[in-house]
């Protein structure tokens, strides 16, 4: 069995967002690279049972996905990077300005369930329809639904992200009240 | 497990601080402004880690390919 090189290069291409989809999952990139490096050994042996013509990015996901869950079955998500480090360990760093708002989503996201977390990625950031997340993580596709609600739900509520209607006045109201008891 | 509690409504019962509100899509449990802002910061986040493909997938990738030549026949 030889690998097409047309299917490599599929292959190649799907794996910066395979990657960011692993890291999601699991919170930390060494671990990440370990499940992609698993994902594409895993399809290099199946490839036969790729169908040329399918979504390949759809397949790897799925791969890497149910890998995560086994691996997760035996051991407990040990490393959560709380002094924030996490960051750092990416060569394109974020910049200055958006650093807080990525470490405060990244904390919140690590929050959620692992069926939340992983509805909420696949169709909010990796591009995927619902049908196609419910294909990946083998569940109806109304069931995706709601767990992606549930998971903006929490968030909105761990990033305390309110109705926009209510920043202005308050913000208005705290500046004025700032500024009457400067001295 | 932790799931148990319904999601809190968002929005008030009273009637008359409802009027202001209509907009909001009857199916949502979420605000559009906030969904979009949820989205938003998903995807700035994801973005952040999305990196050129590492060498070593390209290295593991082509190097098994080379392997499965040797071992095939030639085309």
């Amino acid at each position: 069995m030889s690998l097409d090189p047309t299917l490599r290069d599929i292959m190649l291409a799907a794996v910066p967002s395979l990657r960011a989809f692993g890291i999601s999952l699991c919170g930390n990139v060494d671990r990440a690279d370990d499940l992609v490096q698993e994902t594409l050994l895993r399809a290099l042996a199946n490839i036969d049972s790729f169908q040329p013509g399918t979504n390949m990015s759809a397949w790897l996901f799925t791969i890497l996905r149910n890998l995560f869950r086994s691996e997760y079955r035996k051991r407990r998500r040990e490393v959560e990077d709380a002094d924030g480090s996490y960051a750092e360990t990416l060569k394109t760093q974020p910049e200055q300005t958006s650093r807080v708002e990525f470490e405060e989503f990244r904390v919140a996201l690590s929050k959620l369930p692992d069926d939340q977390r992983e509805a909420l990625v696949l169709v909010g950031a990796s591009g995927f329809s619902y049908e196609e997340a419910a294909e990946i993580c083998g569940c109806a596709v109304g069931t995706i639904k709601s767990r992606v609600n549930r998971a903006r739900t929490r968030l909105s509520g761990l990033l305390s992200i309110d109705n926009a209607d209510d920043f202005g006045p308050d913000l208005t109201t705290r500046t004025v009240l700032a500024g009457n008891e400067r001295p | 497990m932790t799931e148990r509690k319904p999601p809190e409504k968002p929005q008030s019962m009273d009637p008359s601080t409802r009027n202001t509100t209509t907009k909001r899509g009857k199916d949502a449990s979420l605000g559009r402004e906030v969904q979009a802002k949820i989205g938003q910061q998903l995807r700035s986040y994801y973005d952040g880690l999305i990196e050129p493909t590492p060498d070593r997938f390209v290295d593991l990738l082509q190097k098994l390919d080379k392997s499965s030549e040797g071992k095939g026949s030639a085309e």
